[in-house]
């Protein structure tokens, strides 16, 4: 098919669009992989998780424990807000009268939109005094957790809520046909069916629970320190990020951007992970 | 099993799905109840117009509102004509198994999942440094922009999808360029579907705060210029809570006001949906 000229003019400057937003990704990657360089070449890597503590001006650079902060919170989060998340969605499309389904997704979608910000002053305010009074100090990980999955709910259940959705209704009236009872059906038939949009729903959460920094930061208590109990003030690698980047200089900045690389790199890895579980169908 | 053990079984169900689906919602509620609470009564005309005074403990939002619009106007500005070009491109001219395309996908399916507070050490390294924006309005806005970049993009493809290929047909018969094709049939008749995803990119860049930490700053003068630094709202409430004694009013305050902005984006984006469904199917 032969082109006018301004279609073609028209087809490149597209091309350059895409180009430019394709290239963001990889412009972020290489600014924040320079950054480390210097750090990861004058420290060494291992250093980052062999280092007894995070002191930074006395030349230690121990990540780790702010690691377990982020793995915990972001464990505890997922492990809450899934199976909450879940009965959302499958309550919306089995439960719920159509009219109330449709009210709950809407409500779903306006919580979906809440800054983390708003989600961490609340935690602040009510949530972290309610733990300091049945163990102090307060501000600890299970706050942490505690306002990690509220933020995390309301995009699973609207995902779960989607993936249930879009199982065939065959299934359903072939459970109907053998007479299953409603929850069976959910539970032997729908679920499994529409398990890889439900992994991929959650698998996503668990990426955004990792870079989470606002509402971590504020209900934390942000103490260098592997935590023994849920109770205990922890620091994550994001709220590290942010309240050291102000005065950082030097290979303390470096070491900054190596915790921003290492975070980068385990999300490139789960939006991969996640890429092929959508990909791929699960039957049973 | 027998049949009682069955029904049993069945309204256990029932009744720990509506309790967990309820409570959820019982949860946000507190939340909300609580910001109007704690805010409602400093909410006031002069609130959101007035300079804040002794670090935002008196006074309003004012200028505060202004850099925020200004960072959006910037964000927008910017990711709006790169993410419809992409878009375009990816929704007319790209089959799904060709490379180019394939790759600009995956690329943005990353940089959807890169955290934000990763965004924030982008952007204060390649705006404030590299390109010598500094801390400035002009950052925090394209730092932004590359962030809502995916969103946009896979908002307005699906919104040009969705257009019945019919136009598309007909327009190739009257011997349209595709450029005509687009400018006066598919952008048009996809219109509301776009704007809709649009004013989500823009709730969702409205809510954020950790990229801004460190391109935008914390100024909280009326800004004279675009490069001048400019406080956020979501910056004004974190540091409200955080860092200022007895600012927690003013925050929930302004995390009233925030969260009655994205409402309100909540609201029009619904209503452009909702018109352009029935459009949409009539069309068919």
């Amino acid at each position: 098919m032969s082109r006018s000229f301004g279609d073609t003019i028209l087809i490149w400057a597209l091309r350059a669009c895409a180009a430019i937003a394709g290239a963001v990704v990889l412009l972020i990657g290489c600014f924040v992989l320079a950054e480390s360089i210097p750090a990861l070449a004058s420290i060494g890597l291992t250093r980052f998780f062999s280092d007894a503590s995070w002191h930074p001006t006395q030349g230690l650079y121990g990540l780790l424990p702010m690691l377990w902060g982020t793995l915990l919170a972001t464990a505890g989060a997922v492990l809450l807000a899934t199976p909450l998340g879940i009965a959302a969605g499958v309550f919306c499309n089995f439960y719920a009268p159509p009219p109330l389904a449709k009210i709950y997704r809407r409500i779903l979608e306006l919580l979906a939109g809440i800054p983390s910000v708003v989600y961490g002053f609340w935690g602040l305010m009510v949530l972290v005094p309610l733990i300091g009074r049945l163990q102090p100090p307060g501000p600890s990980l299970l706050a942490g957790i505690l306002v990690l999955t509220l933020m995390t709910l309301p995009t699973i259940a609207l995902t779960a809520d989607a993936a249930i959705r879009s199982v065939p209704d065959d299934y359903r009236r072939a459970a109907a046909a053998l007479g299953l009872s409603r929850f069976a059906t959910v539970r032997r038939v729908i679920l499994p069916v529409a398990k890889s949009g439900l992994l991929t729903g959650v698998i996503l959460q668990v990426g955004r629970a990792l870079g989470e920094t606002m509402a971590i930061l504020m209900v934390c208590g942000n103490q260098v320190q592997t935590p023994r109990s849920v109770f205990d003030p922890i620091r994550t690698l994001t709220a590290n990020i942010a309240l050291e980047m102000a005065y950082a200089t030097g290979s303390h900045r470096g070491a900054l951007f190596v915790s921003g690389l290492l975070l980068l790199g385990v999300i490139v890895c789960l939006v991969i992970v996640a890429d092929r579980v959508a990909h791929r169908r699960v039957h049973v | 099993m027998s049949r009682s053990t069955v029904a049993l079984g069945e309204r256990v169900a029932t009744a720990v799905l509506w309790s967990a689906a309820l409570g959820v919602i019982a949860v946000f509620a507190w939340l909300l109840v609580d910001l109007a609470g704690q805010g409602l009564s400093r909410l006031s005309f002069e609130f959101l117009t007035a300079a804040p005074r002794n670090a935002g403990r008196q006074g309003g939002l004012g200028p505060i509102l202004v850099s925020t619009a200004l960072i959006l106007l910037v964000c927008m500005a910017v990711s709006l004509p790169l993410g419809l070009g992409t878009a375009i491109l990816l929704a007319e001219f790209t089959a799904p198994t060709q490379r180019f395309g394939r790759l600009v996908r995956r690329s943005l399916d990353v940089l959807a999942g890169v955290p934000s507070i990763v965004f924030g050490l982008f952007g204060n390294v390649f705006f404030c440094q590299v390109l010598g924006l500094g801390f400035s309005i002009l950052a925090g806005g394209l730092t932004l922009a590359c962030m809502v970049l995916p969103i946009l993009i896979r908002a307005t493809e699906e919104g040009l999808r969705a257009v019945s290929d019919e136009h598309r047909r007909n327009a190739a018969a009257l011997g349209l360029s595709r450029a005509a094709t687009i400018a006066h049939l598919l952008l048009p008749a996809a219109m509301p579907g776009l704007l809709a995803g649009w004013i989500l990119g823009v709730s969702r860049a409205a809510a954020e705060t950790a990229a801004l930490m460190f391109t935008s700053g914390y100024v909280d003068r009326m800004p004279e210029s675009l490069l001048d630094s400019g406080r956020a709202l979501t910056i004004h409430i974190y540091d409200l809570s955080m860092n200022v004694p007895g600012g927690n009013a003013t925050a929930a305050a302004s995390a009233l006001v925030l969260v009655a902005l994205l409402l309100l984006c909540n609201v029009a984006s619904a209503c452009f949906a909702s018109r352009w469904l029935p459009r949409r199917s009539l069309a068919r």
